[in-house]
């Protein structure tokens, strides 16, 4: 399945323009990252695709299908999200939580049939973490609730994923473990990622994002380079390739040296 | 490649058009049989307190009657007697409202909760319980000055006129106490509550001091109390029959209503069209105020109380959650209008004085416990 979003802009209520001209294409079965620095649009651009925001302009296509035309059922069906702020108010268990996913394939009224368990079950096993799955969800720690939420995507058994900051609030362990099972899983997935290097290891091809608009894009040897560094970040740095991973290695530089 | 099959016929490549999906139907419920013995055994026991409670309703009061006779009169193996009409009469109508409204205000509480995702939420706080009885005092008075005292059409005018005023002050509220992003902070939904139900009662007042007809006063003023003095068999239909059909409905919109704990975010990712939901859900939640209120009056805090007691028990998921709130609030009123007419016999307490003064303390001690809580800071 193939994610295109065509020439997408979004203005906050009070008409200030967050995103402006984005166009990016996820093919099937590849990863892509949208990466910048903070306020450049990446989450506003991931809420447009997973349809919490209503673009002012552009489409977002699904396999050519515009994803406008589409209630918010039949979208979550393809799109599966893990937001940044997961939060419940009230408590939940972790199994409750992840059991939500399911709801997109469910008639409202439907209750969770044994399957269901079994993918809840499995789901929370690949996030390593069976052992939370009668603890409340309020409860936990950032990066636990952080799993529970890939697990919960995992079970709404879509094709396209989309992630904002997922490695957020996790140990450097879960964060290669999270990033390497949703690049494996062989589905359409795109990143918001703050980590640059995170980002050049997992993602197939990068966009790069400043004040809302595009800067740059291509895969991560041609798009991590010093002088977009420079430009977009603000920073010295530089960019070789690791000889254990084949992929560019971010080194930043003090300014004052 | 590992893709999911189910998903990936959804969208064709040429039509892009939306195909059902047929679900494997293995069992009606996934919980584990552990969990579901546990819940049999509370709903067991909470039905049987209710029937203990009902049986204590209908002996004690002004008149004590032994709980043997009152079986015997409840099947109808007793001679005629004053006592056979107290408790059929008088007091089974009375006891049968005060479960069906302790039963609705429970789930309204618990419904109004999860809409603006804050344990702190209740049909009285939220002005909601004013707005029905502005709609209803309206009715009455206007009632009277167009003739329309006829039983029958007062019988519809007021609950409808009172569901009317449910819906529109929990328009309000709800508008007013959204914060930016779409959540809704513990200070800012009290506010608004507080605001709207002081509005909503000075209109009820206006309308009451200004009405021409000084008779019905005092019984309106009692009425607004809250109570269930004024029950009887020919009115018990309708807030039954709306209290059955709502909480039905409201049990098989229990996947829906847990969505919304999650957050409007969170709900839509997960295929929840909220705009329409939470359209649905205030007009049931204001029909089955506008109906209960219209009976009972404005009884505070059954609905911030019982909910949070049943989450203790079963959790906050609405499947299992509703049908324990529903017992546990016909259980709490029935008892607290069991002690509302005996604690300071002859004189018959208004219930709705008697839960605010239980509710209130607790309610203070929530908002208490709630500021060392995330997520319900103000």
């Amino acid at each position: 399945m193939t994610l295109r979003v065509e020439n997408l802009g979004y203005r906050a209520p009070g008409g200030e323009r967050l995103l402006d001209g984005v166009s990016l294409t996820v093919a099937e079965g590849e990863t892509v990252g949208v990466v910048g620095p903070n306020g450049s649009g990446k989450t506003t651009l991931l809420r447009c695709v997973y349809g919490a925001l209503t673009p002012a302009e552009g489409r977002v296509l699904l396999n050519g299908t515009d994803l406008a035309g589409l209630g918010a059922k039949a979208r979550s069906r393809h799109i599966a999200t893990v937001p940044q702020d997961g939060q419940a108010g009230f408590d939940l268990t972790v199994r409750q939580i992840v059991a939500m996913g399911r709801s997109p394939h469910k008639r409202f009224w439907e209750g969770d049939t044994e399957r269901d368990d079994e993918l809840v079950r499995g789901a929370l096993g690949r996030v390593g973490a069976e052992r939370l799955a009668d603890r409340s969800f309020a409860a936990l720690s950032g990066g636990e609730r952080q799993r529970a939420l890939v697990a919960r995507a995992l079970v709404q058994q879509s094709t396209v994923l989309i992630l904002d900051e997922p490695t957020n609030h996790l140990d450097i362990r879960y964060q290669l473990e999270i990033l390497s099972l949703v690049s494996g899983l062989g589905t359409t997935n795109l990143l918001a990622l703050h980590d640059l290097n995170l980002a050049a290891y997992y993602c197939d091809r990068l966009y790069v994002l400043r004040e809302g608009r595009p800067a740059a894009s291509g895969t991560p040897k041609e798009v991590l380079t010093s002088e977009m560094l420079a430009e977009v970040y603000g920073v010295t740095a530089e960019v070789a390739v690791h000889p254990a991973t084949g992929a560019p290695t971010v080194t930043y530089l003090p300014a004052s040296r | 490649m590992s893709t999911p099959q189910p998903v990936r016929r959804l969208i064709q490549p040429g039509g892009g058009k939306i195909q059902p999906v047929r679900r494997l139907r293995t069992s009606p419920k996934g919980d584990r049989p552990s969990h579901r013995g546990r819940r049999l055994l509370i709903l067991t026991g909470l039905t049987a307190a209710l029937a203990a409670a009902i049986l204590a309703g209908l002996a004690l009061g002004s008149v004590r009657i032994p709980p043997s006779q009152v079986l015997d009169i409840l099947t109808g193996r007793a001679e005629p007697s004053p006592f056979r009409t107290i408790v059929l009469d008088v007091r089974l109508p009375r006891v049968i409202l005060g479960a069906t409204v302790g039963a609705g205000l429970a789930v309204i509480g618990t419904v109004l909760q999860a809409l603006v995702r804050n344990p702190l939420a209740d049909p009285f706080l939220l002005g909601v319980s004013s707005g029905a009885s502005v709609g209803a005092v309206s009715a009455i008075v206007l009632g009277g000055v167009f003739g329309l005292g006829a039983a029958l059409s007062t019988a519809v005018t007021i609950p409808a006129a009172s569901f009317v005023g449910a819906l529109v002050s929990l328009a309000l509220v709800y508008a007013l106490a959204r914060s930016g992003g779409g959540g809704f902070a513990t200070g800012r939904l009290i506010l608004a509550g507080v605001a709207v139900s002081y509005i909503l009662t000075a209109l009820t007042s206006l309308i009451l001091v200004t009405a021409d007809s000084a008779d019905h006063l005092k019984e309106v003023l009692y009425w607004t109390l809250g109570g269930l003095g004024s029950a009887r068999w020919d009115m018990l239909a309708l807030p039954c029959v709306v209290l059955a059909v709502g909480t039905a409905l409201l049990i098989a919109l229990a996947r829906p209503l847990d969505l919304l704990l999650v957050g409007e975010e969170g709900a839509t990712v997960l295929g929840l069209d909220t705009a329409r939901f939470r359209a649905a859900v205030f007009v049931l939640a204001s029909l089955l105020t506008g109906v209960l209120v219209a009976y009972s009056g404005a009884i505070g805090f059954v609905g911030l109380m019982v909910p949070h007691a049943a989450r203790l028990l079963v959790g906050a998921a609405h499947r299992p959650l509703l049908p324990v709130v529903a017992l546990m609030g016909a259980v709490f009123l029935v008892v607290a209008d069991l002690a509302a007419r005996t604690v300071a016999a002859p004189q018959d307490i208004p219930v709705g004085v008697l839960t605010a003064l239980t509710g209130g303390p607790f309610f203070l001690w929530l908002l208490r416990r709630g500021q060392s809580h995330e997520g319900m800071a103000t």
